[in-house]
């Protein structure tokens, strides 16, 4: 083992910029991917809960095909395939603005909004259905039950596993690197092929992500011990 | 449309150049996840049980290898693992080998979770029975928990399995020519079909994972019937 580290190299001037503007990026398009994600992903599961058929089948297909195919492969589609799919003012639009970053923001949103739905759905299926039909037979409407009775009952147990969504959302969020976002894991790369460092630019990218899951996750086991003890049937 | 560039290119999707060349496409793919998973079951298995102990030196090392590399994106380590072969080896180590490896290790990890959580699910007069039977804690581990524990988790390898396979596609970024650099191959060579092509493997990962979840379903149903309870 001859290699010597030089951990200065990658944490100091242009190269640590780099590295923030990295961490500033996933950031941002994990927020933003996250609150399409969020409406997606919920408008997708009161699909699923309806009684129309063809709703059902829609968002039943919507979650499995999602679910069920790399988040790579969905990103290169996304990037790649636009061109024959989208009208021609629409892809100028897209053209004019960061185009490799709305793709990453489309691909992130719709695979994680499969997830959120089927975390929803798993969520409202857990509350007991005599809730649902005690409520209807109390005169309120579907939406009004679901809204006052069930929802709200609902939304402390769905919370946790949304949360470790929003982590794997972040996580994901590396693989826009391909199509050539600059968030972290790209800045990284890019690091390693201006200095050769590539295990210590790759190492401090990993603690990067480590710290902010991390966080997170102390903040699901608190949320856990401080609100789910209440909610014991 | 153009579906001629993908079915003149399909054997080459389907296993890369192989008679004449090296092994690629949806067999690689395969052949990465089977062995990612095979590997990953004996260190998850021995993650989870260590993780279950009641000493902190057998414990803690478990809780931080599984901690951190749930923490970490897969692409992280595959790229860290890329980097830090030549640098403890001494020479590069082929990219689909380097890819196993951090697939094995991240794998491990969760199939850790699994284990821990499949124990600690069985009832708790599993253990008490085995022991007042005279059973020591290893052999109550080995012969009464264990091995209804593991096939209670059968559903939850085969998902485990699914997001590995969907995970081989990660292998591209460091040049393992998988399904899906196999296919950003084809539409590099061709250049006029990318939703055609994309659309395909898509298609092609989803059938293989869509079996494997609509499988672990039915065993999930299944099992259900034959659980011990408390």
């Amino acid at each position: 083992m001859n290699y010597t580290f030089d951990w200065n190299k990658v944490l100091s001037g242009e190269y640590l910029d780099w590295i923030i503007s990295g961490v500033g990026v996933t950031l941002q398009i994990s927020a933003v991917s996250l609150f399409i994600a969020l409406l997606l992903g919920t408008t997708i599961a009161v699909m699923r809960m309806t009684k129309i058929k063809p709703l059902i089948w829609f968002s039943a297909s919507f979650t499995e095909f999602f679910r069920n195919t790399p988040l790579l492969v969905q990103i290169f589609f996304w990037y790649f395939g636009a061109d024959s799919l989208l009208p021609r003012f629409a892809l100028d639009w897209l053209y004019e603005q960061d185009f490799e970053f709305c793709a990453g923001v489309i691909a992130l949103s719709v695979y994680t909004a499969a997830f959120i739905a089927e975390e929803i759905r798993a969520g409202v299926n857990s509350i007991p259905k005599n809730q649902l039909e005690a409520s209807r037979a109390c005169g309120l409407t579907f939406i009004q039950a679901m809204r006052y009775v069930i929802l709200p009952q609902a939304f402390r147990i769905i919370v946790p596993p949304m949360i470790s969504q929003a982590l794997n959302l972040v996580k994901n969020s590396s693989l826009c690197m391909t199509i050539g976002v600059a968030e972290l894991t790209y800045m990284a790369r890019q690091i390693e092929s201006y200095t050769f460092r590539g295990f210590e630019a790759f190492t401090i990218s990993t603690l990067i992500y480590l710290c902010i899951s991390l966080i997170v996750s102390f903040s699901i086991n608190f949320y856990n011990k401080r609100f789910l003890r209440a909610v014991s049937y | 449309m153009q579906w001629d560039i993908v079915i003149d290119n399909f054997p080459y999707l389907l296993w890369g150049a192989y008679p004449q060349g090296p092994l690629g496409g949806l067999a690689l793919s395969i052949l990465l996840s089977i062995g990612g998973i095979f590997g990953a079951f004996w260190i998850g298995l021995a993650a989870g049980l260590m993780r279950l102990s009641k000493r902190w030196y057998i414990k803690l090392p478990s809780v931080i290898y599984i901690e951190i590399i749930r923490g970490v994106p897969l692409l992280m380590l595959i790229f860290w693992f890329y980097f830090l072969a030549p640098i403890l080896l001494g020479k590069t180590l082929p990219e689909a080998e380097s890819a196993l490896v951090a697939f094995i290790v991240f794998t491990g990890a969760y199939i850790g979770e699994i284990v821990r959580a499949g124990v600690i699910a069985l009832p708790k007069g599993q253990m008490e029975a085995s022991r007042a039977g005279g059973l020591t804690h290893l052999q109550a581990m080995r012969y009464v928990i264990l091995p209804q524990a593991l096939r209670n988790m059968i559903p939850s390898f085969v998902n485990q399995f699914v997001s590995l396979t969907k995970d081989t596609s990660l292998a591209y970024v460091i040049g393992v020519v998988e399904l899906t650099r196999a296919a950003v191959q084809v539409n590099n060579r061709t250049l006029s079909a990318p939703m055609e092509i994309y659309l395909t493997i898509l298609v092609m990962y989803f059938v293989i994972c869509y079996v494997l979840t609509a499988l672990s379903r039915k065993l999930e149903k299944k099992m259900a019937r034959y659980q011990a309870r408390g």
